[in-house]
């Protein structure tokens, strides 16, 4: 593997291994996952290759960020603003 | 233009299921996940974004309680924040510890720190005050912007935009002032790890409430803390007659 991007490779993994812990499978299924796509990729020699693939590991981590953050949001609004959502079905409103 | 104090609180999980202790003195809090009240997360966020846009010049994240907050404190100097203060409370105290103790301290630490806002998420989910904005904002006499979805700063004065039941109502309020965040105020970033290892570099100065000059004393005594009720499971009926006969013998109808 190229010198400058094994540096960039290990940071990669790292900071997948950090957002993983939080994986809503559980922080074991991710690292199976994470490793296994690691090693896939192993024996890629060719620079360019290495950034796609590492571009592509960097829209992952883009990704894991949107998804926690959905998890929670969508957590919050059910549970502070049930009346917000019963508004919008309709339901416990008195009918006039 | 000058400093934001945001607070931020150490919650149990918001994903993790709540376990009632057995002799009902509180929850099971004892090796269960802990982070970062989701509502101080979108505080921290919107100090971090008015720093970005340089209408302010130091975001400071103040937290209160034993050892263990600091993480917390990590977390809000990974998204941004410049410094943070540990106000630290432990044992009894810290079990005891309320809107009113926290607000004393805030209050202190604004005028301490002089801060132009003070910025706290609207409640706890453990707690769900939704007390300690508008406890703040009296201690210091400052104006109050809670329940904010937008937060606009023209000049000396902040137009806030808040969630009120049956729509937004838009005030203008003077600085220094206390704002709390709803949860439409903005999508806060995540903490990767590069950012936690930057963060710390950052100071995390400790204090006791005694150094502010509060005194923790409670109020409030937690006499019993027991489960919601179980839902009952819901009944399936073939008919129409057959539900207009379960509802007319249940009373409803």
């Amino acid at each position: 593997m190229a010198n400058p991007l094994r540096r960039e490779v290990r940071q990669l993994y790292k900071n997948l291994l950090y957002l993983g812990r939080e994986y809503p499978q559980g922080a074991d299924y991710f690292r199976e996952r994470l490793n296994s796509a690691f090693m896939k990729n192993k024996d890629v020699t060719d620079p360019k290759e290495i950034r796609k693939l590492v571009d592509c590991g960097e829209a992952v981590i883009k990704e894991l960020g949107t998804l926690y953050y959905l998890r929670e949001y969508r957590a919050m609004k059910k549970r502070f603003y049930e009346e917000e959502l019963l508004g919008l079905l309709n339901v416990g409103r008195p009918t006039d | 233009m000058s400093r934001v104090l945001v607070g931020v609180k150490r919650v149990i999980d918001y994903a993790v299921k709540i376990r009632v202790k057995p002799d009902h003195s509180g929850v099971v809090t004892d090796g269960v996940k802990h982070s970062m009240n989701p509502f101080c997360e979108i505080a921290v966020e919107e100090a971090v974004k008015l720093k970005e846009k340089k209408f302010i010049k130091e975001v400071v994240a103040v937290s209160c309680g034993p050892t263990q907050v600091t993480e917390t404190i990590r977390t809000a100097l990974a998204m941004g924040c410049d410094r943070g203060i540990h106000v630290e409370v432990s044992g009894k105290d810290y079990e005891a510890m309320g809107p009113l103790q926290i607000s004393k301290i805030f209050a202190a630490l604004a005028k301490k720190e002089e801060a132009s806002l003070v910025i706290l998420g609207k409640q706890a989910i453990d707690d769900d005050c939704n007390q300690t904005g508008q406890m703040t904002a009296a201690l210091l006499d400052w104006p109050q912007g809670t329940f904010a979805s937008e937060v606009t700063i023209d000049g000396e004065k902040v137009k806030v935009v808040r969630e009120i039941d049956g729509g937004l109502e838009t005030i203008k309020i003077s600085m220094p002032a206390v704002l709390t965040a709803d949860l439409r105020l903005n999508t806060p970033r995540y903490a990767t790890l590069p950012n936690i290892m930057k963060a710390k570099k950052k100071k995390i100065a400790t204090m006791k409430p005694a150094d502010l000059g509060v005194d923790m004393v409670s109020r409030v005594e937690v006499l019993r803390v027991d489960e919601p009720p179980t839902r009952l499971a819901g009944v399936k009926v073939e008919t129409v007659d057959d539900l207009v006969a379960k509802l007319k013998a249940n009373g409803t109808i």
